[in-house]
């Protein structure tokens, strides 16, 4: 018999998976807006490189929690008012409940796309602008150019710095506790005031978490190399 | 421009000068917490770098396993332990270190300075590594002792190496701090969230409070470029 957690180990499992949910659906739109402010800033037209810049500078300059509670609350007061708007207007039944969850994964993967553009920017300007030029050359196309010699290329660039935004995010999603999702660290913090003893808890929590990045770090490490084979050290 | 300022508190509901006074208090809060950590973090981290570069694995060894610790799990998480679970330690409500663990301020500001010392040991380690092993080689043939080549020649050099990547953990603890208010301390953020829970307005409390948290975080930046531009001017191109 494991330790029992008394009767709390299951649901703080559940929340365990709840927290690696909510970190690959930010992960997976952080790396879309990431890639989208990326392409922005680089494609020369200053609209879009205006929006862009705002974006993550803005982003990159606001604590995450604020971020979240600004979504949190306001998107449901934003969801309430646009309900109301469509019934008095149109009469229209419209209802959007703004859960924790949706705000949680909006609210980090929006701050971590600022982080990510910031990363994809970099490793595309790292790719030999002679290799754009020869695949031009050879008659393709810019989307071709992009997927079939940027791409892959820029990727290898950006690993490095993916991986420590990944890192960061990962712990991020503790965040949520606070706004009421109940994540592992939600779940420990009730059963600790249930039975008066955090250490019992939250350490398992921190040990839990620890064993994500310290799995995500070899994984990095082994896609790292991955991705530099046949790439010569300088 | 009193008088202007004056009408404008006078006439909307949420700014006024008591929420006002309440956002000034949550800054003040939250300026200590930082500062305090960060302080406290640089005087603890520069000799723990010092171990942690060391080629001895009985000293460095114990030094990388706090800071992978602290730095593989969330602040959150840290701050929470030591909020809780110094309550729980047996006794020590009769010592005089109550004193201080019963308000939320002191334990935040142990989570706070625990994390920030484990990155920025990270951070002056690399500087320190990345010392070039000829300037030692110069300092040890001029007869410096370990001591003495380390307080003149690598630790003046790695801190400056080191000022970039430090700027970025203060602003991360800046943002970081935040979650202070998860344990009941009316920081900045905690102060936006009475006055959302007050007035029900969570545009007007967050958005005047994100305001508040990017002009700081810029002033920060702003102040570590000019430093950066002082102490590292030997290392600008020329001309520039």
């Amino acid at each position: 018999m494991l330790i029992n957690f008394n009767g709390y180990g299951p649901s703080i499992l559940k929340g365990a998976v709840l927290t690696i949910e909510l970190a690959f659906l930010s992960l997976l739109l952080s790396l879309v807006l990431g890639l989208l402010s990326a392409s922005a800033k680089l494609s020369g037209q200053r609209v879009l490189n205006a929006i862009a810049t705002a974006y993550t500078t803005v982003i990159r300059g606001v604590p995450d929690l604020v971020l979240m509670m600004l979504l949190y609350f306001g998107g449901q007061v934003l969801m309430n008012d646009f309900g109301d708007f469509l019934s008095d207007h149109f009469n229209i039944d419209f209802y959007v409940n703004f859960d924790a969850f949706t705000a949680g994964v909006i609210s980090i993967g929006f701050i971590f796309g600022a982080y990510m553009a910031e990363t994809f920017r970099g490793a595309f300007l790292a790719v030999n602008r002679g290799q754009i030029e020869a695949g031009l050359a050879y008659g393709m196309n810019r989307w071709q150019v992009f997927h079939r010699v940027m791409f892959p290329q820029m990727l290898r660039h950006a690993l490095p710095g993916l991986g420590n935004n990944w890192q960061v995010l990962l712990k991020t999603t503790a965040l949520v506790s606070i706004i009421g999702l109940a994540d592992m660290v939600r779940l420990a913090d009730v059963a600790s005031k249930a039975v008066h003893s955090p250490f019992k808890f939250f350490i398992p929590v921190a040990f839990i978490y620890l064993a994500l990045t310290a799995f995500s770090e070899l994984f990095i490490r082994w896609l790292n190399q991955k991705y530099s084979a046949g790439v010569v050290r300088e | 421009m009193f008088d202007q300022i004056y009408t404008l508190l006078s006439h909307n509901d949420i700014f006024t000068p008591e929420t006002l006074i309440h956002y000034w208090h949550g800054f003040v809060t939250t300026v200590q917490l930082v500062f305090l950590c960060l302080a406290l973090g640089l005087a603890f981290s520069i000799p723990l770098a010092l171990m942690r570069a060391s080629r001895n694995m009985w000293i460095s060894g114990p030094i990388w396993v706090y800071t992978y610790v602290f730095r593989g799990t969330p602040l959150l998480v840290q701050l929470y332990i030591i909020y809780y679970g110094s309550a729980q330690i047996p006794g020590i409500q009769h010592t005089f270190l109550w004193d201080f663990l019963r308000s939320p301020f002191y334990p935040a500001l142990i989570a706070f300075t625990l994390n920030t010392v484990a990155y920025q040991t990270e951070i002056i380690r690399g500087a320190i590594v990345a010392t070039p092993h000829g300037e030692i080689e110069a300092a040890r043939a001029y007869g410096m002792s370990w001591a003495k080549y380390t307080w003149r020649i690598v630790l003046p050099s790695a801190l400056r190496r080191g000022l970039q990547a430090y700027s970025n953990e203060v602003i991360f603890m800046l943002h970081a701090s935040a979650i202070a208010s998860a344990v009941t301390i009316i920081d900045l953020t905690g102060a936006a969230y009475d006055i959302y829970a007050k007035f029900y307005a969570p545009f007007d409390a967050f958005l005047f409070v994100a305001a508040i948290y990017l002009i700081v975080s810029f002033s920060i930046i702003y102040g570590f470029k000019r430093l950066e531009r002082r102490l590292l001017a030997h290392l600008r191109p020329v001309g520039s």
